[in-house]
């Protein structure tokens, strides 16, 4: 493939994951009227004659277009970026506790009855907490590798916060409180509304937006700790901003969207496949691929059936054959 | 263990006064349940199964909670023979796409969430139902447990008939201040005044 046609793939993927999510649904409306009513709703042009159509174009399909876009893109993001920052290919976004934290948070929130802002404010905290609590205990080990540690603490803390979620679940009522936090803890985007993409989007943003910033240095940071240091890199600092940044995506997305594993795990490899281990290339791939794949997986989640099927499933099941014929055919290392 | 299905309650009563040795107090509270199913099968005769107004059932602060057919949640609805969103096939608590619950466009919305009871009548989305437009979402009584499910109790002899007030005003007539104060008098043995009475029917904290 040509160097242009790599970068311009992933963006094609992207208007072609938006297009396809615009027009599928479960209510039958033609092409036509949808786009009529984006049209007229957009620009003020012509007169839409399907009130239906606009309603499901501003208040339902699109709001979660760009809940998917942002919650794909932040995930695959914070994950490309924790696999250089950890020099490891198998490490995703939640290695520090900020999906469990995100997830403590939600769970107790359904527990305790709260409105839908409460559960999702909880979920952002407590994702936040959890990763700020690994860090001050890594933080606190005088001797020993940093990186190893801070991975170490995180899969403890992680652990010690699913035995929190495991105890909430046994104490929910079956009947009314259980089944909103397993559907919760597999992931969707079902109650996404206008109102709740913009709030989260200024976290994924900036959190994102911090990411980016620091790509160029991302490059050195995978290379190891003396390494980076002998190039006048003060690794602790670039490390402690990735973590942050990546953090704050990575909570927001979940008090969004759920737990959704998968996506941040693989989406960077296919991105390393398609524009190679550079992160000044690399960072960009993976946001436009995670976005693409989460409105595929999103689009089929809601089109599927007349219920809603759970994301992290999906992701599952379709991304990995998608993977594993992707390594079947992959000649470099991805390392 | 007691089998908890609704159409079950008189002999469950009358098996736990067995065992408890309150056979009396128990033929009364099962005698009463009887004869409150009957009078509101008897209302329904004229409607088939599955027939008359498209009801959704919304769980959840956003409503989009549903229990399909033969869940407990919905096992009231299902022996009214409603024709409601979680019919047309079976399992627990789902959750329905808000897509497909517009393209139904249910004429009455019942829901346990006081919340979505409040955020239904903004919403942009669910003013497009019939329900929302004709004024027909009703929040379940809840006091002490809930009337309709949450959890599914003894609570759901007075809420069938509320239920049938709420979607077939026309064939229930009765007055549920009086319904709601001779059950809590017989069941709970509180004598709740009107206001109390009026409190619980609203279905609010």
């Amino acid at each position: 493939m040509k160097r242009w046609f790599k970068t311009l793939l992933p963006w094609l993927l992207l208007l072609a994951g938006v297009l396809l999510a615009m027009s599928v649904g479960r209510s039958h409306i033609s092409a036509h009227d949808l786009w009529q009513a984006t049209l007229e709703g957009v620009l003020g042009w012509g007169d839409a004659q399907h009130p239906l159509a606009q309603t499901v174009v501003f208040e339902i399909r699109g709001p979660r277009v760009l809940a998917a876009i942002l919650v794909g893109a932040g995930l695959a993001m914070a994950g490309a970026a924790f696999q250089g920052l950890f020099r490891n290919p198998l490490v995703s976004p939640d290695i520090l506790g900020a999906s469990a934290g995100a997830a403590l948070g939600a769970v107790l929130g359904i527990f305790l009855s709260l409105s839908i802002v409460g559960i999702q404010l909880l979920a952002f905290v407590g994702g936040l907490l959890s990763v700020g609590l690994v860090y001050v205990v890594s933080s606190s080990f005088r001797q020993g590798d940093p990186v190893l540690l801070l991975i170490l603490t995180g899969v403890v803390l992680g652990s010690l916060v699913g035995a929190g979620i495991g105890l909430i679940k046994y104490l929910a009522d079956p009947y009314n409180q259980l089944p909103a936090m397993t559907f919760w803890l597999l992931g969707s985007l079902a109650s996404t509304t206008a109102d709740d993409v913009f709030k989260l989007a200024l976290p994924i943003a900036a959190g994102g937006f911090v990411l980016l910033l620091l790509r160029h240095r991302m490059n050195v940071m995978s290379l190891s700790e003396d390494e980076a240091r002998s190039m006048g890199v003060n690794t602790t600092r670039i490390r402690w901003v990735v973590v942050v940044g990546a953090t704050l995506v990575t909570s927001a997305g979940v008090a969004m969207a759920g737990v959704i594993g998968w996506v941040g795990l693989v989406v960077p490899h296919m991105a390393r496949f398609l524009v190679g281990p550079s992160f000044d290339r690399l960072l960009p791939a993976s946001a436009l691929l995670g976005a693409s794949f989460m409105l595929l997986i999103d689009t089929l989640a809601r089109s599927m059936a007349s219920i809603e099927v759970p994301l992290g499933l999906l992701t599952a099941v379709v991304g990995t054959p998608f993977f594993i014929a992707l390594l079947r055919r992959a000649h470099r290392s991805w390392a | 263990m007691l089998d908890g299905r609704f159409e079950l309650i008189p002999q469950t009563y009358r098996q736990l006064g067995q065992w408890l040795h309150r056979a009396e107090r128990a033929e009364t509270l099962a005698r009463y349940a009887e004869s409150l199913m009957t009078q509101v099968r008897s209302r329904l005769v004229s409607v088939k199964a599955g027939q008359g107004p498209r009801v959704y059932y919304a769980r959840g602060p956003d409503g989009l909670e549903t229990g399909l057919s033969g869940s407990i949640n919905v096992e009231l609805l299902d022996w009214m023979g409603f024709n409601h969103f979680g019919v047309r096939r079976t399992g627990g608590l789902a959750r329905a796409s808000i897509e497909e619950v517009l393209a139904w466009n249910p004429e009455v919305i019942i829901t346990i969430d006081q919340q979505f009871a409040e955020t239904v009548l903004r919403s942009p989305v669910w003013r497009q139902v019939d329900a929302v437009r004709h004024n027909r979402v009703h929040l379940s009584p809840k006091m002490p447990f809930g009337w309709v499910d949450f959890p599914p109790s003894v609570n759901r002899l007075p809420g069938a008939v509320w239920l049938g007030r709420m979607i077939y005003p026309e064939l229930f007539k009765d007055d549920l201040r009086q319904l709601a104060q001779s059950f809590y008098k017989l069941f709970y043995h509180v004598e709740p005044t009107l206001q109390q009475v009026d409190e619980v029917l609203a279905g609010r904290d």
